[in-house]
């Protein structure tokens, strides 16, 4: 048998007392896509951050190609083969893509002057294998943030490790530069480098992974081969529990009219964008990034300027130029960056709750703590949040716990229409599925959902219509009857 | 690996009391050492002398504190200090080479005037900073050298001497006892304290300073909020610029320069962010009272006023790192 390029037996680390991981196991081939699965808090990231020598463990091995292995500083890690895709991207926005990708290791020429020549030379190499279209030239704050990912990328296969770690590697490409990426992780695999894919988007794990290992409550929870394993079974080693159906489905559109939007243009690219939205209904938009999806969406809660078109709601024509008049008219936007601009993560959750509705919590311009704290209270058991108190920093939630409190500052604001952009991204399986009930109770109980999402699979299992845009113009729509993977690609590429 | 849990426990205590009063144990540490040192430090006179010292500062401060939550900056308060003082004074004063037409005026008058000199500036800040997204820093860094050069236009470069004493009770009068600069640094403090602690633009200003994005998008008017503070900061540099004419008599164009960093200090001092959205004005407060008892004990023990500008550095940056090390902590 070959031997592992990592092994790792018994790894606990314990935080202020409190153990982030118990028992961290786990054997990565060379030649294999290991696919590390676990829902948030589930150890994932502290395994990783002691891997590559952020986080000192506590007890355990760690054997790298055989070899004890001891990180005290993430360059020992690098030194050792690993590197890492990390999630959060580190640009130096003024510097150009090739300097960005040596940054720290700049080939040097006479008198310890950088040989840019060089440098370029070798990151355009290194780009064009992958297949990546980007100059090396270009500066990094002039690429979008799909091309900064597969810099990112690029930078991290340029150490020529042999344990890659990715880290939610596709969670800002589209379809076309996933599947870049994807071959590019075949080739690697070819060579016979080992790859850590950490995802939340499951159907990703079973197009490329091999193998995979579950993590629970910081603990080891199984591992095998993916051929072997279902997706529902793999589903309920994540969650800890059997699961009925993934998508919780429930409502059921109506005829009557709540929206409709006529002509809109948006952005300076989005044109002649229609369509009408009824009482019950989950309307999903799909499309590629840039095809104008979230752009629509802003346009209507006033956060770009209006360039023609027409909005009526409930018959009654609005202009909606602000995000106060939005809200006010019973808009709510969960956006697509919770961190960028869904949360205050300067504040604690009960003024997270609060934001949007400080008028109602309010007498001539004085807040009334005790509605405040009864609204957080409200919201918190609705959602099931997972807080010890509403005074606590929401900066210290797991992901799916901060995308519930974003929903409970919208749900406060009692909206009729609710406009989701990539609501589960970033939010492990259990509470995805208890957005998805979020969204279909809403819709059952008289609202109306417009959501936009990346993951074909929930547009398929949640949408009872799918309008599919193409370079800011509506390219199609599909019914829930005739909705299928291919036939929504079909229209948006 | 050898502690135990309740070793940890107390040393997490110890680690949130120290992040919640270090400033305050700060203060009452020093004032307990200088109290033991020397025996004037405590007596009325001493501690009335040191609020009064701390009041312009303060209200400066607590201005401040509105434009640093929203993640900006007004470097231009000591200027305004100045202009306001010598607008003002020039509508109070018996003198006739400095008086404006038909002065003295009625002493309130010529405080409306002074606020509304501070007003105008800082709305002049406000429109550039919130709706022509000129840096904050670059906006009252011009502000500083426009309002400086004003006030020498306006005054001549000659001080506004001979206020009325109607006007001179703002800096030397008694409100039961209490020195008036105090008593408006106290009044300007509840104020404060109440629109940022119980009001709606309280937490306005709290969230457009902690993500002006997500702020924007949860319908807050996050471009008039940054007015409004500049606004709020010039209002009160006009009042500091009443209260210093009415304390020394007459108004000086050369007042107040430097003022902006005393003030900057005490609020980072009393714990509030540069980067926006968190920060309390009673830190403000205990910072200002810091940096007044220090240069108070540092005269009293007859340190020359050269090295007080040193320990005051060495303070601020010391009260910076604090605030680091417990960011890390947290």
């Amino acid at each position: 048998m070959t031997q592992p390029l990592l092994e790792v037996r018994g790894l606990t680390k314990s935080f202020g007392g409190v153990a982030a991981l118990s028992d961290g196991q786990f054997t990565l081939m060379p030649g294999s896509v290991h696919a590390l699965c676990g829902g948030n808090g589930a150890g994932k990231s502290t395994f990783l951050k002691i891997v590559m020598g952020i986080e000192q463990r506590d007890n355990g091995t760690v054997n790298v190609m055989g070899k004890a292995a001891v990180f005290s500083r993430p360059s020992d890690a690098l030194t050792a083969g690993i590197s890492i895709i990390e999630q959060e991207l580190s640009p130096v926005p003024a510097m150009s893509v090739a300097e960005n990708i040596y940054l720290g290791r700049e080939p040097v020429g006479r008198f310890g002057r950088v040989d840019f020549r060089k440098m370029n030379r070798d990151a355009q190499a290194l780009l064009d294998d992958l297949h990546f279209r980007i100059s090396a030239r270009s500066l990094m704050m002039d690429l979008t943030v799909a091309e900064l990912q597969l810099v990112e990328i690029a930078k991290a296969l340029s150490y020529n490790a042999e344990i890659i770690i990715m880290d939610e590697p596709t969670s800002a490409l589209g379809e076309a530069q996933a599947d870049e990426l994807f071959a590019a992780i075949a080739r690697l695999k070819a060579q016979g480098k080992g790859i850590i894919y950490v995802t939340h988007r499951l159907s990703e794990i079973f197009g490329i992974a091999d193998r995979y290992t579950v993590f629970r409550d910081g603990r080891f929870v199984q591992s095998g081969a993916m051929a072997d394993v279902s997706r529902e079974r793999l589903i309920e080693m994540i969650v800890g529990r059997p699961l009925t159906e993934e998508f919780a489905k429930t409502n059921t559109p109506t005829d009557e009219t709540v929206m409709t939007v006529t002509g809109l243009n948006s952005a300076g690219f989005v044109r002649d964008v229609s369509f009408d939205l009824r009482r019950g209904e989950i309307l999903a938009f799909y499309g590629l990034m840039g095809s104008g999806r979230s752009e629509i969406f802003e346009r209507l809660f006033g956060l770009l300027p209006d360039e023609g078109g027409e909005i009526t709601l409930m018959g009654k024509r609005v202009s909606l130029a602000a995000p106060k008049q939005a809200i006010d008219a019973g808009l709510a936007f969960v956006t697509e960056d919770r961190k960028g601009s869904g949360l205050n993560l300067m504040a604690d959750v009960r003024d997270n709750i609060c934001m949007a509705r400080l008028e109602d919590l309010s007498r001539a311009g004085l807040m009334s703590r005790k509605r405040e704290a009864s609204a957080a209270r409200q919201m918190i058991e609705a959602f099931g949040i997972k807080t010890p108190t509403d005074r606590l920093d929401v900066s210290g939630l797991s992901g799916g716990n901060q995308q519930k409190v974003v929903l409970g500052k919208w749900f406060l604001t009692r909206p009729h229409i609710l406009l989701l952009d990539e609501p589960t991204r970033g939010v492990d399986v259990g509470a995805k599925r208890e957005i998805y009930r979020v969204m279909s109770e809403f819709a059952q109980g008289g609202g109306a959902v417009i959501m936009i999402s990346s993951e074909t699979d929930e547009v398929l299992g949640m949408a009872d219509r799918v309008i599919v845009l193409r370079d800011g113009r509506i390219s199609g729509e599909v019914g829930r009857s005739e909705l299928s993977a291919a036939a929504l690609l079909n229209l948006a590429a | 690996m050898n502690t135990t849990a309740a070793d940890r426990d107390i040393k997490t205590m110890a680690v949130q009391y120290g992040q919640k009063y270090g400033i305050l144990i700060a203060l009452l540490l020093v004032c307990v050492a200088l109290s033991v040192v020397n025996e004037f430090f405590l007596t009325q006179r001493n501690i009335i002398n040191v609020l009064r010292q701390a009041s312009i500062n303060g209200i400066l401060a607590i201005g401040m504190t509105f434009v640093i939550l929203t993640r900006g900056i007004d470097l231009s308060v000591g200027s305004v200090v100045a202009l306001a003082g010598v607008v003002s004074a020039s509508m109070a004063t018996t003198s006739s080479t400095a008086a404006v037409a038909g002065a003295p005026y009625a002493f309130y008058i010529a405080f409306a005037v002074g606020i509304l000199v501070g007003m105008a500036a800082g709305w002049i800040n406000g429109i550039l900073v919130a709706y022509f997204n000129v840096p904050a820093f670059v906006t009252t860094l011009g502000m500083l050298s426009a309002a400086r050069g004003l006030t020498l236009l306006y005054s001549g470069g000659r001080p506004v001497p001979s206020l009325t004493p109607e006007y001179r009770f703002i800096g030397t009068g008694d409100l039961f006892g209490v020195p008036m600069p105090i008593a408006l640094f106290a009044l300007v403090f509840v104020l404060a304290y109440f629109v940022l602690s119980s009001s709606r633009f309280g937490r306005h200003v709290y969230a457009a300073g902690g993500n002006p994005h997500a702020a924007r998008v949860s319908g807050i008017n996050v471009k008039r909020v940054r007015m409004v503070v500049y606004v709020i900061s010039g209002a009160l540099a006009g009042l500091a610029g009443m209260v210093l004419a009415a304390r020394t008599g007459s108004a000086l164009p050369q007042a107040g320069v430097a003022y902006e960093l005393d003030a900057i200090a005490a609020v980072v001092i009393g714990g509030t962010s540069l980067s926006g959205g968190v920060g309390r004005v009673t830190g403000t407060l205990i910072g200002a009272l810091l940096i007044s008892v220090v240069n108070n004990g540092l005269d009293l023990m007859g340190v020359e006023s050269y090295y007080q500008q040193v320990i005051k550095g060495m303070l601020i940056v010391a009260a910076v790192m604090l605030d680091q090390a417990r960011h890390k902590h947290a």
